[in-house]
């Protein structure tokens, strides 16, 4: 009987379970968690804080979903080893488990710069793990002052969960505008001033030099008093463990379309991993849970015995924030197609006859066909693409196209 | 399994599926107590360009990326049908975004709707398809490939 | 304005408690009789516009439509009734020849209600059709006069070619063109699952239908629209239109705007040009060039196909009949004055022609006193609306009936009778592709065999009843009928009894 041993407990390691059981009703699963959560929705943690979801809701698979996949669990796990010569994976409490493929679902940590006086602040996170987010449910009890440093996606959603909960919500960030690593300025300006609108503060081009205790001497001259902070300058994919065993990594650990790493019989999928962009061709981090879902299903799959590939992974966000919808995807890159829209912006990126990547703010309906242009590198002279570009519309597309997708089985 | 097709040589573009649609999903007994005055929400959408018209609703993929991608874990397949549990969901829209079809919409309080074949309202069969006055939508069992 | 304004004859009433603004009517309406009012949620009417065909009152999801007779009438006058005195009205706004369609909506005399039909009681049973084998196949063309024996004493079978139909009725001319490519589709999937016939009328046949060949006559009218060689071989049968119960004596036009694409090509005549069917054929003067035609097209055709000559109804249709037997013609088709149309002159079609009872009663009983009625087979038409019209034309003598207005009900007419405009909202009258596809062939010949399915259960129920078990036994037996309400005169035409007698 076959033995897999996924190590993580997050959408990956769900994505792993559930490739390995497509192909083998019988081997062993066993999980290696480091949480002491059942598989939980990670993104949901702003939503939580915000109390648009509940501890109930916020599993990302029903309460028997271990048991019914055939899975054992061994919670509270921090680290482990493995030995690819004796296929074995040795755990911190000292156990050794065998294994005939193992997956590597480690995922990724915060980022926490070393800045001066950091130990003085009294209050002060991360927001990562469903036990950041009831730690700070727990420090905001009553309203508080909050600086969050860093205004990417953790950041921001962090400063949108705790809005009703805070007194007032500073966010600062060394980049110019907000969410740099998916928007550009311009977009980004749309955004900032609907979050500003809703009470957030925003210092930008700025950054924390020192703490003192509960107050930031800013790079800029000034200070803010705070009484809670959140550190969310950015994550690192965990690869340490995969390195160990001689995995080759870079920012990630680095996998092929079959998720395998570059040591036969050890997988990888997630956020800890480095795969290629479809968009453009690269090795990137893609650490988004679509992606973390797709490559832990291929990992299992190709873990037990089947044949699967992920070749079409690209970077894809949709957000929202107070009502106001965001959604990138791809490769900003080639020819500029834009509109500007009432409150939001469209911008198409197309090179070399494929749509490269967008960002819509604003409306967004149907904008799974723009993603869908872009992750199956449709030609766009097949389509209409002066109407695509205007509405995302399925008329766009040949008839022919259209009855196999609304008259055949898909 | 069966699913709704549309064929849009027949689709007149008159929108009466996104009514019974609307309507068989509001658990109301009268139409126009369920339909006047309100927006409505169907989980059916008229699409086309001046030549053409034809309805677009969840497609019930044999391998549906939505569910793969829902970041609530709010969209699962069973018995071969998409649904989803709308107590889960909070309206991130991260299944619009990777929705091929453009299949999925928000209802009037920003939750994610989808056709879900009627299967979860009175009507037993998809209202669309019932309603539909030129055959245009059809519930049936199909070939892969056909 | 002022004299020229003719009061709506409808009214379209919504029912602002129901109306849930979907704009369906809006959309569908090809009159443009609804609109939203600009910049709101309410729809209003434009009453002018309307025809009556109540496609939004049948598509409006609340039912919150209706539309009525208006009821602003001219003063009552039993001699200038209100439809005379707006005939007037139009022709003095417009100078021009009224144009009407569908059959005569006169109230003129229907023969059919006032015949009865027999029933068993105990002097011999009725048979139940549930039980008991019932035939409905009927054969249409020339039969043997007598037996005839070979040289070896065996007896001779071979028949000349015949119309074999599964019941006694065929669907009746009406061309691509007149009508929709899809209501061609629905008639001819139709007629083939049903194993009967359908009529191409003078349109030509397109490409697309020559798969329904064996179930197909194709006609050859005096403008020889879409009429060669591959045409003609491709027919079940061949029918010669002399006439047409709507519009005897006069020919017809179908304008040049709706000789596009398919249409122009099946006709075999440039776009954009009128088609003109000449009132008569103009090789046929004397009835001897009808004999000319009628054989050059079974020379055509190696004989293989039965050759139909169609005649309207009118006052000599007993002799005329006779010439067309004596030509060697098949069958002899007879379109009464109530037939339908694409479109005709209004004056026309109320007014020429006679009733197809009367006529099929004269002409079945003229072709036996001269002792050739088996030399033909005939067919009726012209408004054969029901399973008992079609018995008791049997009964009367004839050998199958044409029905289409009841066909294009099937399909959804609504009988608005402005086939003329072209704007036909049930996809039928049309050629307006966004109309056209509001016909789905799937759905028009399912009903068609729905109507015809019912029709065939009726006629065995009525045949059961009388003790009669094949239409062919049906075929002529006037003793089956009685009349009610009629003259002596009319009684004798019909050759029945009074009821009672």
């Amino acid at each position: 009987m076959n033995e897999y041993i996924i190590i993580g407990n997050g959408v990956a390691a769900v994505g792993c379970i559930e490739g390995v059981r497509s192909q083998d009703a019988e081997g062993r699963i066993t999980v290696i968690s480091k949480e002491r959560h059942p598989v939980y929705c990670r993104p949901l943690i702003s939503y939580y804080l915000e109390g648009k979801t509940d501890l109930s809701r916020m599993p990302y698979r029903d309460e028997d979903f271990y048991e019914k996949s055939g899975c054992r669990v061994l919670y509270g796990l921090a680290s482990a080893q493995i030995d690819p010569a004796k296929q074995t994976v040795t755990t911190d409490d000292g156990k050794t488990l065998s294994y005939t493929s193992v997956c590597v679902a480690t995922g990724s940590s915060p980022f926490v710069p070393p800045i001066a006086g950091l130990d003085t602040v009294p209050d002060k996170f991360s927001f990562m793990t469903l036990d950041d987010a009831l730690a700070l449910e727990e420090a905001t009890q009553t309203p508080k002052r909050v600086l969050i440093v860093g205004a990417g996606l953790i950041g921001l959603k962090c400063a949108e969960g705790l809005h009703a909960r805070a007194a007032s919500i500073t966010v600062c960030d060394l980049a110019d505008h907000v969410l740099p690593s998916i928007l550009d300025a311009d977009c980004a300006s749309i955004l900032q001033s609907h979050l500003e609108q809703n009470g957030i503060r925003f210092m930008l081009s700025d950054t924390v030099e020192r703490f003192d205790g509960c107050t930031a001497h800013m790079r800029s001259g000034g200070t803010v008093d705070f009484d809670v902070l959140v550190m969310a300058v950015g994550v690192r994919a965990n690869t340490a463990l995969a390195k160990g065993c001689g995995c080759e990594t870079n920012r990630g650990v680095l996998v092929g379309d079959n998720m395998e790493t570059t040591v036969s019989g050890i997988y990888a999928a997630g956020d800890c991993t480095e795969g290629t962009d479809a968009s453009c061709g690269q090795k990137r981090v893609l650490a988004i849970l679509p992606n973390a879902y797709m490559q832990g299903f291929t990992a299992g799959v190709n873990m037990a015995g089947g044949t699967a590939r992920f070749d079409n992974a690209i970077p894809m966000n949709a957000i929202s924030f107070f009502g106001l919808h965001v959604m990138t995807a791809g490769t900003y890159d080639g020819e500029l197609y834009e509109e500007k829209t009432d409150g939001g912006c469209k911008k198409l990126y197309t090179k070399d006859d494929l749509l490269k990547g967008f960002i819509l703010i604003g409306d967004t309906t149907r904008a799974g066909l723009y993603t869908s242009l872009i992750r199956e590198r449709t030609s766009l002279q097949t389509i209409n693409f002066e109407l695509m570009k205007k509405v995302a519309t399925s008329a766009a597309y040949s008839s022919e196209k259209r009855k196999r997708s609304f008259g055949g089985v898909v | 399994m069966k699913r709704v097709y549309v064929n849009e040589a027949w689709c007149l573009g008159c929108h009466l599926c996104e009514y019974n649609c609307a309507f068989a999903n509001s658990g109301l007994q009268d139409m126009a107590t369920a339909l006047k005055g309100k927006p409505i929400y169907p989980r059916i959408h008229i699409e086309g360009s001046d030549a053409i018209t034809y309805a677009v609703s969840c497609r019930h993929c044999t391998d549906p990326i939505c569910v793969k991608s829902c970041i609530a874990g709010a969209i699962r397949k069973r018995d071969g049908v998409v649904r989803i549990d709308q107590t889960k969901c909070v309206g991130c829209l991260t299944c619009v975004l990777v929705c091929p079809y453009g299949a999925l919409s928000p209802n009037e309080n920003g939750v994610m709707q989808k056709c879900e074949l009627c299967l979860q309202n009175s009507c037993g069969e998809p209202a669309c398809v019932t309603g539909c006055p030129n055959r245009a939508i059809v519930y049936e069992e199909r070939e892969e490939d056909a | 304005m002022g004299v020229e304004y003719l009061t709506p004859e409808y009214e379209v009433i919504r029912n602002e408690n129901r109306c849930i603004a979907c704009g369906v009517c809006v959309r569908q309406c090809a009159n443009e009789v609804h609109a939203f009012l600009e910049g709101t949620e309410k729809i209003i009417s434009d009453d002018a516009k309307c025809v009556d065909c109540q496609r939004c009152v049948s598509l409006c999801p609340t039912h919150a439509l209706k539309i009525v007779k208006n009821d602003c009438r001219l003063r009552e006058n039993a001699n200038w009734d209100n439809d005379t005195i707006r005939e007037v009205y139009k022709q003095a706004n417009s100078g021009g020849v009224l144009l009407s369609s569908m059959g005569n909506p006169k109230p003129l005399p229907v023969y059919w209600d006032k015949i009865l039909i027999n029933a068993s009681q105990v002097t011999n049973p009725p048979i139940d059709p549930l039980r008991e084998p019932m035939e409905t196949r009927v054969f249409l063309g020339k039969r043997p006069q007598k037996v005839e024996r070979g040289a070896d004493g065996k007896l001779r079978c071979e028949l000349l070619p015949m119309i074999e139909l599964s019941m006694p009725i065929m669907f009746s001319a009406m061309s691509y063109g007149s009508i929709s490519y899809n209501a061609h589709a629905s008639l001819a999937r139709a007629a083939q699952a049903l194993g009967i016939c359908y009529n191409t009328g003078e349109g030509g046949l397109h490409e697309d239908f020559y798969a329904y060949g064996d179930n197909t006559i194709v006609q050859v009218a005096s403008g020889r629209f879409g009429v060669h060689e591959n045409y003609l071989e491709a027919a079940r049968a061949i029918e010669i239109k002399m006439g047409q119960g709507a519009k005897p004596g006069i020919g017809g036009h179908l304008p040049g705007s709706k000789i596009v694409g398919d249409v122009s090509r099946t006709r075999m005549i440039p776009e954009g040009s009128d088609a003109i069917t000449p009132a008569p054929h103009h090789d046929i003067y004397p009835i001897e060039d009808l004999r000319q035609l009628v054989f050059s097209l079974k020379d055509a055709t190696d004989y293989r196909k039965p050759v139909i000559v169609k005649v309207a109804a009118v006052h000599n249709i007993a002799a005329i009949a006779s010439g067309i037997a004596r030509s060697g013609a098949d069958v002899i088709a007879i379109d009464g004055f109530r037939g339908g149309t694409g479109a005709a002159p209004t004056r026309i079609r109320d007014n020429v022609g006679i009733p197809i009872e009367l006529a099929l009663a004269a002409v079945d009983q003229r072709l036996r006193d001269e002792g050739i009625r088996n030399d033909v087979s005939l067919v009726v038409g012209g408004s054969v609306r029901s399973a008992s019209d079609v018995v008791k034309a049997i009964a009367l003598g004839a050998d199958a009936c044409y029905i289409a207005t009841a066909a294009l009900l099937a399909l959804g007419c609504h009988l608005c009778r402005t086939c003329q405009s072209g704007k036909c909202n049930w996809g039928i009258a049309t050629q307006r592709p966004d109309l056209v596809k509001r016909l789905n062939p799937d759905v028009g010949s399912e009903r068609l065999v729905h109507l015809m399915d019912a029709w065939r259960h009726e006629i065995k129920e009525l045949m059961g009843g009388m003790g009669i078990n094949s239409v062919e036994a049906l075929r002529g037996n006037r003793l089956m009928l009685r009349g009610v309400g009629l003259t002596e005169k009319e009684l004798q035409i019909l050759g029945i009894a009074h009821a009672g007698e």
